[in-house]
């Protein structure tokens, strides 16, 4: 089947997919506007990004700081290929078939040298690892554009002005911009239905028991510097194509969009708020994530000059826009300590007390 | 196997000293290809320098990880904490920084530093107890707790102090350098160095003289049978982990008046140096994580003379080669 025998299993939580995904799929066609059309991307590209990394977090229990670094080699190749050979199908391919094998091998490498010991050197090396790419990408501004990163130009297709279906056949208007959208929500629920397969193949049971006991898992002759390695790398593909999407849709690949370690800590708080160890808290962490981001910002903004007009001392600062981070921060605290299985596994089992 | 009679001395440890040697033979390696030996003095003062600043904020890390297995993610927002503090102290005393005298300097710059230690160990305290505790065992949680502890930190600096960077001028009498022929050492790179010196003679002392040193090595060891032998390790874990948080606080102050100013974001950056610092010298050893510390900032210095491209990825290059070398870092203290 299409959910891979893992259905949501709470009538909340279906209702709460069916009706995002819904939302997500008439977007282009309800809501045209471009702050509506660049959330939802978001919410699509990062929720694909999200499952992927809930892959190792999640279900090998392996945490890694380098998920963006893959991201961003994503954004990088279709950028870099776009830019240096121009708007053509011929670049996009090209830089699709650069980035995967490089990513992969990086993943490859890293895994490698680094899965055999323990969750805690792992996690530091792939922090020292992806700073230091970051670096060499704001470095080497003859590849990569430096800090500015590269702009560059879709392909014809794809481009705003090109219009498939013009506004007075059906009442809304399908052009390049459309199809893009179109584009990233099929993309992404493709590789979202291919971690779901994933997670509950044989393959996929071998990893929860690694994560729950690995040395146990090794005595049973599982091989689990392979299946951890493995999962790596699939991840590090998945993390890959979601970096070329995010790409293909700001027509542009910076330090800042792709590789910072700020998006690394959003991808953590998504992946926690969700619900560890579910697809499904993939789709509803990086809505609840995204949508807080893009209109919690505007509530603190009126809550903090209500704070400043009342006379009140710091909670003006506290309350100022910029810092909705902060109180996701504590939410991501709370929700590590109280319900480690995040608002899915809440749903799924609501009975159950915290442990 | 020989029996041993009861008044012979006991078997010494083996004495592992080839990385104990390793910065001296690197420094001495880069003499002939720098070529100028004023230019290699200065070099290798500044590594030495920057070496002594990284150790401290390092060595609380490292410590904390070998006595309880725990990582500390949010180690960098210490680092942070205690810069910010040392400017509530420095900046209001501006007139005593810039007075051109040495004492006076210091007679500000003293309790500047003791504030910013004490304020970042007693953060430790609270994060220990708040965060750390609930999740003591369980590896995964502790990174994202520690990291949301991080996030927290950051975004409430901010909160407090505005998202700008605060310039920390350097007092006056420790701005510019030594001559002597033509090799100029920077002022404040000797003190940075006296330190640095300081702080770890005192912490090996601490270790290797005293009954809470015996305690705590006993503990890198192993934690069980000392909490079998009655003593409280949890008690002794808080100590550890404020010490070490003070300590980071320390450092964050000095890394601030190099680089003369202060940012929230600073630990971000540090943290990564500090973690590949503890994995170069083996979780939980002081005197590796003193030896990786120089390594680091000799690599970032000399490479950065000698080939600046280089340098951007040298710290990974040392740490793949110390880890090719030994899997565990220069010193496994640990068996985990």
């Amino acid at each position: 089947m299409i959910l891979s025998g893992d259905p949501p299993r709470s009538r909340v939580l279906s209702i709460l997919l069916v009706v995002i995904i819904a939302a997500l799929a008439v977007t282009p066609l309800l809501f045209p506007g471009a702050k509506a059309m660049n959330v939802a991307t978001k919410i699509c590209i990062f929720a694909a990004l999200v499952a992927s990394y809930d892959l190792l977090l999640g279900y090998t229990g392996t945490v890694s700081f380098a998920h963006t670094m893959f991201y961003g080699i994503g954004s990088y190749s279709i950028a870099i290929a776009l830019y240096s050979m121009g708007p053509n199908w011929a670049a996009v391919a090209v830089g699709v078939a650069a980035g995967l094998p490089l990513a992969m091998l990086l993943a490859l490498a890293i895994g490698l040298f680094s899965l055999r010991v323990e969750a805690i050197f792992f996690a530091m090396i792939t922090l020292a690892v992806a700073s230091a790419f970051l670096v060499l990408a704001s470095q080497l501004s003859w590849l990569t554009g430096g800090e500015d990163g590269r702009s560059f130009q879709l392909p014809e297709l794809l481009r705003p002005g090109t219009i498939l279906i013009p506004k007075d056949w059906f009442g809304f208007a399908v052009n390049g911009r459309v199809l893009t959208y179109y584009l990233i929500f099929i993309a992404c629920a493709a590789m979202i239905l291919a971690l779901l397969r994933v997670v509950n193949s044989p393959f996929g049971r071998v990893l929860q028991a690694i994560r729950d006991n690995r040395f146990r898992a090794e005595a049973l002759g599982f091989r689990t510097v392979f299946h951890l390695t493995y999962a790596n790398c699939l991840a590090a593909l998945v993390a890959a194509s979601a970096g070329m999407l995010n790409a293909l849709w700001l027509r542009y690949a910076g330090p800042d969009t792709s590789l910072s370690f700020a998006i690394m800590l959003d991808i953590l708080l998504m992946v926690v708020i969700g619900g560890m160890g579910t697809i499904y808290g993939a789709i509803v962490g990086a809505v609840i994530f995204i949508l807080a981001q893009n209109y919690l910002q505007a509530l603190m903004g009126a809550a903090s000059n209500a704070a400043a007009d009342a006379g009140l001392p710091l909670l003006p600062g506290l309350l100022h826009p910029d810092r909705w981070l902060l109180w996701l921060g504590l939410l991501f605290i709370a929700s590590v300590y109280f319900f480690p299985t995040g608002v899915v596994g809440r749903l799924r089992n609501p009975s159950r007390k915290p442990a | 196997m020989t029996d041993l009679a009861a008044t012979d001395a006991l078997p010494r440890p083996k004495r592992d000293l080839l990385p104990v040697l390793l910065p001296a033979i690197l420094a001495l390696a880069m003499l002939p290809l720098i070529g100028s030996g004023s230019s290699w003095v200065t070099l290798t003062v500044a590594s030495l320098a920057m070496g002594m600043m990284i150790f401290i904020m390092a060595s609380g890390l490292t410590l904390v990880f070998g006595l309880m297995d725990v990582l500390n993610f949010g180690h960098g927002a210490f680092i942070a904490v205690g810069a910010y503090v040392a400017t509530l102290v420095l900046l209001p005393l501006a007139p005593y920084v810039q007075a051109d005298s040495l004492l006076t300097n210091l007679a500000v710059l003293a309790p500047a530093a003791l504030a910013a230690m004490a304020v970042s160990g007693a953060l430790g305290l609270v994060v220990e107890r708040v965060l750390i505790l609930p999740v003591y065992g369980q590896h995964l949680k502790q990174i994202l707790m520690t990291t949301g502890g991080l996030i927290v930190a950051e975004q409430a600096l901010y909160a407090l102090w505005g998202p700008q960077i605060i310039p920390l001028p350097l007092p006056t009498s420790l701005r510019g350098s030594f001559i002597i022929g033509d090799v100029a050492i920077a002022k404040y790179r000797l003190l940075a160095m006296l330190v640095g010196l300081v702080v770890f003679c005192g912490i090996q002392l601490v270790l290797n003289r005293t009954k809470i040193g015996l305690l705590i090595r006993a503990g890198v060891e192993n934690r069980e049978m000392v909490e079998a032998l009655g003593y409280r390790i949890r008690r002794l874990f808080l100590g550890v982990f404020m010490v070490g948080s003070g300590l980071a606080g320390l450092g964050g102050v000095m890394w601030a008046l190099y680089r003369e100013q202060v940012h929230a974001s600073m630990g971000d950056d540090l943290t990564v140096l500090v973690f590949i610092v503890v994995i170069i010298g083996g979780l939980g050893s002081i005197g590796g994580c003193f030896i990786g510390a120089l390594l680091v900032a000799m690599v970032a210095n000399y490479g950065g003379f000698l080939v600046p491209k280089l340098a951007l990825v040298s710290n990974i290059l040392l740490m793949v080669a110390i880890l090719m070398w030994r899997p565990r870092g220069l010193y496994a203290v640990t068996s985990r």
